[in-house]
């Protein structure tokens, strides 16, 4: 799960990292008010959408005065903000965060992650802050120190005071720096964290280690044990008919082309897509019902594939191992009739009770199209689409 | 021939009293599994099914002599129960569960580094010697004994090439689903360790997907000295970035993890990479000719 920028920022100062000061506002005269209560020459106005990206997309700008804040708040406020991450119709902008503005020294780099290979979360730090972290890595990777985590004593001192003087920060501000990613560390553990990634973290003329800009990611699988985390979710900033599949635990994700897939199993899904577009045409989507598919999810996913304009042709692809063909069958038929689903269908299952599940779909009266391979499955709903 | 499963495994089932653990605990011994019990905290001295349940795996070990578990615990427990099959010094723990929290595994890692238990998993299949045995939950009746190892992130598309390969009359040795989570026991390069080291496994079938490196390490361990065919398909090559496809580790993440890059290392390292899951059996018959 992601957050936005604000949120982040409240997590972490609970954790004693230090942020400028700021607040969300949601009109052009809160934002006005939130700067006059801030009382600094300069504010910064920024969008807070999920994407990356923001300050090129416009979504970010400098204030001189409480009425230029208002004004900005108001151009940002309500706008499709594009940046790279957006896709080109961008994401509207529902909140600002009015921030203090600082006079910076450097800019710099901090990520934490797990890394999958170590088995360990893994901080980096880099001299390079407020570039993509990817660039820096591709083209200058010795800039990127990086320390090793032992989930069993956490984040040590020296871990972060190597990373500080690593990354060339001044011995005098070493410990605000240190304090910094250890609150950080802490606040990824408590919150079962993904990604916590500050870039730029910055230092001021005024001697302190402040976090700029901040994004967490959550792991989904914890969510359950973190009630208040699950209260920061956003559902503008998610796909309507992602967040109905998800209501019905099915794994759905939206794409552009106008054949829908429903598929059991991660894997197989991914693949469908793969020799979807291999056959020449475009899936329209990610669909894993799951491996207990069942007759009530299987009309639920039709549902969520149909209320998708685009989709001309629906291939289902099902492996029954646990999943019952016949069950299947019966759980399509059921659906298309109730739901009188009117393009063109391709069938394509193996596994148990197979051939039982091929003679109720022939027997339904309905128009299926039948395929005995995944290849042919593709070739005939492709052809099907037009 | 197989590798870390076959009819002479002492099979012990935590979770076996749940409707997951009950109908696959069948099946398995069904299969021809030696199923010896199961534990489910509170419940034991009780029989389910005809099995006896004990209320700690290292109770069933010392009743049973179990020297293999396979977890069908709810995710908030499976680390716990992941941590207690290692205690008890079992050889093999096999973890199906799905969405378990990633710190949870961390930790369960940390615990087992200096024993002797292998982890396969977690959110996996599990694993299945061709008419032998079976721990998780890969169908049985779609394997036929033969010729091929296989080694998969995916469930289903594992069954796929199970299928392909009985199909053509090849067949399997050992299926191993090591999972499509971000941090898993048994790697790629754990299982294509084990297949070159028994002599009944001619070739592998090495099924990835996007997200993380393993598939571009495992190139890498191919390349320096792995002698037996491997084809390999990866799935998500049409996945968008950013997004998770299903698996909490199938994502491309800054960039990183495309089957793209994997394809290439793969075949760079003189591996047969097919493009389509429809060809991986004929792909492999042809790498056996």
């Amino acid at each position: 799960m992601k957050i936005h920028e604000y949120q982040a920022k409240q997590i972490l100062a609970r954790h004693g990292v230090a942020t400028p000061r700021g607040e969300v506002a949601t009109t052009p005269a809160q934002a006005g008010d939130i700067a006059r209560r801030l009382g600094t020459p300069v504010v910064v106005v920024k969008a807070q959408i999920h994407a990356g990206g923001r300050g090129k997309g416009g979504g970010v700008k400098v204030a001189r005065s409480p009425e230029e804040a208002e004004r900005l708040a108001g151009q940002i406020l309500g706008m499709q903000l594009v940046t790279h991450q957006t896709g080109p119709q961008g994401q509207k902008v529902g909140r600002v965060l009015v921030e203090e503005g600082l006079q910076m020294n450097k800019e710099l780099y901090l990520g934490l992650v797990i890394d999958r290979s170590a088995g360990c979360p893994v901080m980096m730090a880099s001299s390079e802050g407020g570039v993509e972290i990817e660039k820096v890595a591709a083209e200058t990777p010795h800039l990127i120190k990086k320390a090793y985590i032992d989930p069993a004593t956490g984040m040590i001192p020296f871990q972060a005071r190597q990373l500080a003087f690593g990354i060339g920060i001044a011995p005098a501000l070493v410990n605000k720096a240190a304090k910094l990613m250890l609150g950080i560390y802490e606040a990824f553990e408590a919150t079962d964290a993904s990604l916590v990634e500050i870039n730029p973290l910055v230092t001021t003329a005024d001697g302190n280690v402040l976090a700029l800009d901040a994004k967490m990611n959550f792991d989904d699988n914890a969510l359950a044990r973190h009630p208040d985390l699950r209260d920061l979710r956003d559902l503008a900033e998610e796909d309507p008919l992602e967040i109905e599949a998800s209501r019905h635990s099915l794994n759905y994700i939206r794409l552009d082309g106008n054949i829908g897939c429903m598929v059991n199993g991660a894997g197989l899904a991914m693949s469908t897509m793969d020799i979807i577009k291999l056959a020449g045409g475009e899936p329209a989507n990610f669909l894993d019902v799951g491996g207990g598919a069942n007759a009530e999810q299987i009309r639920n996913a039709f549902k969520i594939l149909m209320s998708d304009a685009n989709v001309k042709a629906v291939l289902i692809n099902i492996f029954g191992g646990i999943l019952r063909c016949d069950v299947l069958a019966e759980g399509v038929i059921a659906a298309v009739k109730d739901l009188h689903v009117e393009v063109p269908i391709v069938v394509r299952m193996e596994g148990t009770n197979v051939e039982r599940g091929k003679q109720l779909l022939h027997e339904s009266g309905l128009k299926f199209t039948t395929a005995d391979s995944m290849g042919e499955a593709a070739e005939k709903v492709v052809t099907l689409a037009g | 021939m197989s590798v870390l499963i076959d009819k002479s495994t002492k099979l012990v089932v935590q979770g076996l009293t749940g409707r997951e653990g009950t109908f696959h605990a069948k099946q398995a011994a069904a299969y021809g599994t030696n199923v010896v019990g199961g534990v489910t905290p509170g419940k034991g001295g009780t029989t389910h099914e005809g099995w006896p349940v004990f209320d700690t795996v290292a109770l069933a070990v010392e009743a049973t002599g179990a020297n293999a578990s396979v977890i069908f615990v709810p995710p908030p427990f499976a680390a716990d129960a992941v941590m207690e099959a290692t205690d008890a010094g079992l050889d093999l723990v096999v973890c199906i569960t799905e969405g378990i929290p990633t710190l949870d595994m961390m930790k369960a890692f940390t615990f087992m580094k200096g024993r002797k238990t292998r982890l396969i998993g977690p959110n996996c299949p599990g694993i299945i010697t061709a008419g032998q045995a079976k721990a998780g939950i890969i169908p049985g009746h779609i394997c036929a004994p033969g010729r091929v190892g296989i080694v998969s992130k995916s469930g289903t598309l594992t069954y796929e090439a199970i299928h392909q390969l009985t199909g053509l009359g090849l067949g399997e040795t050992t299926c191993i689903g090591i999972g499509g989570d971000p941090l898993i026991g048994t790697t790629f390069i754990d299982a294509l360790r084990l297949f070159q080291d028994d002599p009944a496994t001619e070739a592998v079938v090495m099924i990835g997907e996007i997200g993380g490196s393993a598939e571009e390490e495992a190139a890498e361990f191919i390349r320096h000295g792995f002698t037996k065919p491997v084809v390999s398909f990866i799935a998500g090559q049409t996945a968008p970035p950013g997004r998770r496809m299903g698996h909490a580790g199938a994502i491309i993440a800054g960039g990183k993890g495309t089957a793209a890059e994997k394809m290439a290392a793969l075949s760079a390292a003189g591996v047969s990479v097919v493009k389509s899951p429809a060809d991986i059996g004929t792909a492999m018959a042809e790498a056996l000719a």
